[in-house]
């Protein structure tokens, strides 16, 4: 039954450096890197060392509790550095692009294929990763069978890709063929949400084998965990997965070509790029090349991912595994006089205590600067109204302080991740790190509950 | 604003850890933070943040008490002079209230401040913004002729017994400002009741012109004398005794409109105050057996704190409910709590500071069973979920 959802709750914060609907051809990176930090509980374990030479969809590590999950390498190359963090933590394994080799995985009509055969495919050519699940909102594991799977045909956070352009540009063939490979991994619907609030991709419209739901409104209305909340919403003890758009094509591409290619379209983004625009590259690329002479003056922050959830990343940095989206804005580094004085013409709040609040439409570009300290809970009945879900978060998020494992299931830990509370955090005006907190307490379930 | 800046980077290493005066260490970052938005930036999460903080939040409620402030110091100004039986200009008027009202608010900030200040210093913490609020609204609820002294003492119990035994700005179970006014008028009752205390100077043995009465209108219909009652339009301006900043509903609403407008107060609670004092208001007129039952329901919009508590008092957020259906239910019992009060408790002529008090108590308890309401949604898919799966 396709469900029709038209969200009030939320925000859509206005920044300037909204991506332009024109798209460049790969030019492809000299490095690549995968990052275990992009895949939250995931202990690594290498496979390959320093030298080693390794061809497009080679595992480069997996994962020490589920050997059977392989992490590979985007690109052939050879493997040049692998970057450690404190205590000997894996940060990321760099690739230096040479040849233009693959493993050939055999092509194979997943439509005729089995349960089995599928996620073998998968776990060996690298590709499932990109299956997650919720609750948790972590990679899925392959001897859970999921009720539904969940792909959100829009992503609505600040400066996001606009996916109807994206799709407009994908081989519908290769989405199709994916959408039949995902489809044998649950005894469930595929559920695809599409964008109410504007125009759909035809190759959204068309695609078969899945049902289509609409949902509008503002941030988070992109967000699988708000979809699932209310098309289908989690129980204690039930499972869903989720893929994002671009890695179904990748799924459908092993398939249909036999070979792993994760190669994305991505929107550079944000006030400090100087044409922000849609770029072809290739999961783990290198974003030097999106920003040689494509950024402005000052000390800038690099985002693989949105603002709000995304991961700073250094100018040299690789792109995350999951985004599609990479945004450049000013850092914050700096002291104002009287700043809280101040009427506040230039200054975005959700709030209308500054000035700006009574201009509507105008873009800002915004800062990475706290504008504030950190203080206890204290204004009540702000964090509601960003969440459109029937969920308390300031009583969740105080559950997880107080570690109290029954309330934080009562008040609905399963349903929420990082990024639906998200808003939370920006909006927050104790300035308090909601999404860490939220993260521990994801963590704390899973230590509990296994 | 570089030099100064350099002047404070120059001094700051004296009061980090080990520096000669880190035990000052909360007072230099307060003054630091209230002079400068600091330059912290993000790490990760969301990597930018909303411009407002709690500072920003607590001057937006100090600009809303403004109006009921500048009205406070013209009718303390204006009730002494009638007292008296003397014409005065406005401007004459507003500043002999002014500096009567000044030395309340200096004490109440200084003792408030300065506690806060060492209790900040005692936890490592940074100075909380909360009392700049507390610190105007306690003088506001007090009437002119208190001792100094005694706002002093409120002030403090209010700041440690009300707050900081409980862990400062966010932890309180009590408002602050209340606890302090519930201090005095449970301690020093004769300075905080009656008809001398709310015009200044009447304490004091002044000679006042015949018929000058210093009552308030709630102290009149207390002991059934109301022939000497303001009109509803003099109690909606403000022309009448009572707490300094309390009596010009006028004022109070303006105040309402800018934390409904900036969405810093809830004005779920503010209306459902007003809509719980009209229905315990109309309630009683259904029922009356006396005449004080009969006053219309909404002339007690008009009298004594009602307005001052519904908009300044009920919607603090930290010892209101923190759940929207929850402030709903919060704001009309403290209504009706404070007509029921008024009308029906022949020892106290005013219900409202009681009213909050008491539903602060209470507080948790509505939250507790809207979010078991919540709970039980939850509880009751996860019951329709695994039948199915049985079926």
């Amino acid at each position: 039954m396709s469900i029709t959802v038209r969200l009030k709750k939320g925000l859509d914060i206005r920044l300037k450096g909204k991506a332009e609907k024109k798209l460049f051809p790969e030019s492809p990176a000299a490095f690549y890197g995968v990052k275990p930090i992009d895949f939250p509980l995931l202990i690594p374990k290498l496979n390959v060392k320093t030298g080693d030479r390794v061809l497009a969809g080679s595992p480069l590590f997996h994962s020490k509790l589920r050997p059977e999950i392989l992490f590979t390498s985007p690109v052939s190359g050879i493997v040049s550095e692998i970057r450690r963090g404190e205590r000997r933590s894996l940060l990321e394994v760099v690739v230096e692009r040479e040849g233009t080799e693959h493993i050939d995985f055999g092509r194979r009509n997943a439509a005729s294929l089995s349960r089995r055969e599928i996620v073998e495919s998968l776990l060996i050519s690298g590709l499932w990763p990109s299956i997650r699940q919720r609750p948790y909102h972590i990679i899925a594991n392959p001897s859970d069978t999921p009720k539904s799977v969940f792909i959100s045909g829009f992503d609505s956070s600040p400066l996001a890709p606009d996916m109807n352009f994206v799709m407009d540009n994908t081989s519908s063939v290769l989405f199709q063929a994916g959408i039949a490979a995902i489809g044998k991994l649950t005894d469930g619907k595929i559920n695809l949400v599409l964008n109410g609030n504007s125009e759909t991709s035809e190759l959204l419209r068309r695609v078969s084998g899945v049902e289509h739901h609409h949902f509008s409104g503002p941030h988070p209305a992109g967000n699988i965990g708000v979809q699932v909340h209310h098309i289908d919403p989690l129980n204690k003890g039930e499972i869903i997965w989720f893929v994002n758009l671009q890695d179904v094509v990748a799924i459908g591409r092993l398939f249909e070509e036999g070979v792993y290619k994760p190669e994305r379209i991505v929107a550079v983004t944000g006030s400090e790029v100087l044409a922000p625009a849609y770029h072809t590259v290739r999961s783990g690329a290198s974003v030097k090349a999106l920003l040689d002479n494509n950024t402005g003056e000052g000390d800038k922050r690099y985002i693989s991912g949105n603002v709000l959830t995304g991961t700073r990343i250094d100018y040299d940095g690789f792109l995350g595994y999951y985004d599609s989206q990479l945004t450049v804005i000013p850092e914050g580094k700096y002291f104002e006089f009287f700043g809280w004085m101040m009427p506040g013409f230039g200054k975005f709040s959700f709030s209308k205590a500054f000035a700006s609040g009574f201009i509507p439409g105008k873009e800002y570009s915004l800062d990475t600067n706290y504008h504030g300290g950190e203080r206890a809970f204290v204004m009540t009945g702000q964090y509601e109204k960003v969440v459109p879900m029937d969920i308390y978060p300031m009583q969740l998020l105080k559950a997880i302080l107080a570690e109290d494992i029954d309330l934080m299931e009562n008040l609905g830990i399963y349903e929420v991740a990082e990024e639906d509370l998200a808003l939370c955090e920006y909006i927050c005006s104790s300035k308090i790190d909601i999404q860490a907190i939220v993260r521990k307490g994801l963590n704390l379930m899973v230590k509990e509950m296994n | 604003m570089n030099s100064l800046r350099k002047k404070i980077d120059r001094i700051k290493p004296h009061f980090e850890e080990g520096g000669r005066f880190s035990k000052l260490r909360s007072v230099f970052e307060g003054l630091e933070t209230f002079l400068f938005v600091p330059d912290k930036v993000t790490v990760r999460g969301s990597h930018i943040r909303d411009s407002i903080d709690l500072k920003r939040t607590m001057t937006v409620v100090i600009i809303a008490l403004i109006p009921a402030f500048l009205f406070g110091a013209y009718n303390v100004g204006l009730q002494h002079y009638r007292s008296i039986g003397i014409e005065g200009s406005v401007v004459q008027l507003f500043w002999f209230g002014f500096l009567k009202i000044l030395p309340l608010v200096i004490v109440s900030y200084g003792v408030g401040l300065g506690i806060e200040f060492i209790a900040a210093q005692i936890r490592g913490h940074e100075i909380n913004e909360g009392f700049l609020v507390s610190g105007l609204l306690i003088p506001l609820v007090m009437p002119i002729d208190v001792p100094l002294w005694m706002v002093a003492v409120s002030t403090a119990f209010a700041v440690i017994i009300g707050k900081e035994v409980f862990g400062g700005t966010g932890m309180n179970i009590f408002n602050p400002a209340l606890m302090a006014r519930a201090f005095l008028f449970f301690s020093y009752p004769g300075w905080m009741t009656g008809d001398k205390v709310w015009v200044e100077g009447l304490t004091k043995g002044q000679n006042v012109i015949d018929g000058f009465s210093g009552a308030t209108p709630l102290g009149m219909l207390a002991i059934g004398e109301t022939g000497n009652m303001p009109s509803f339009m003099e109690m909606f301006l403000g022309t009448i005794p009572g707490s300094i900043g309390e009596t010009s509903t006028v004022a109070i609403l303006i105040g309402a409109l800018i934390l409904i407008v900036t969405g810093i107060g809830s004005w779920k609670i503010i209306v459902s105050v007003f809509g719980g004092g009209l229905a315990m208001g109309l309630l009683l007129n259904a029922v009356a057996v006396n005449s004080y039952m009969e006053l219309p329901a909404y002339y007690h919009f008009v009298m004594g704190g009602f307005a001052f508590g519904a908009v300044f008092m009920a919607t603090d957020p930290v010892s209101g409910t923190q759940t929207e259906t929850g402030k709903w239910i919060y704001g009309f019992l403290i209504g009706v709590l404070s007509v029921l009060l008024r009308v029906l408790n022949p020892a106290y002529p005013e219900g409202v500071m009681l009213a909050i008090l008491m539903m602060n108590m209470f507080a948790p308890l509505i939250d507790h069973f809207v979010i078991q309401a919540n709970i039980n949604r939850r509880l009751k898919r996860l019951k329709v979920a695994t039948n199915n799966i049985k079926k």
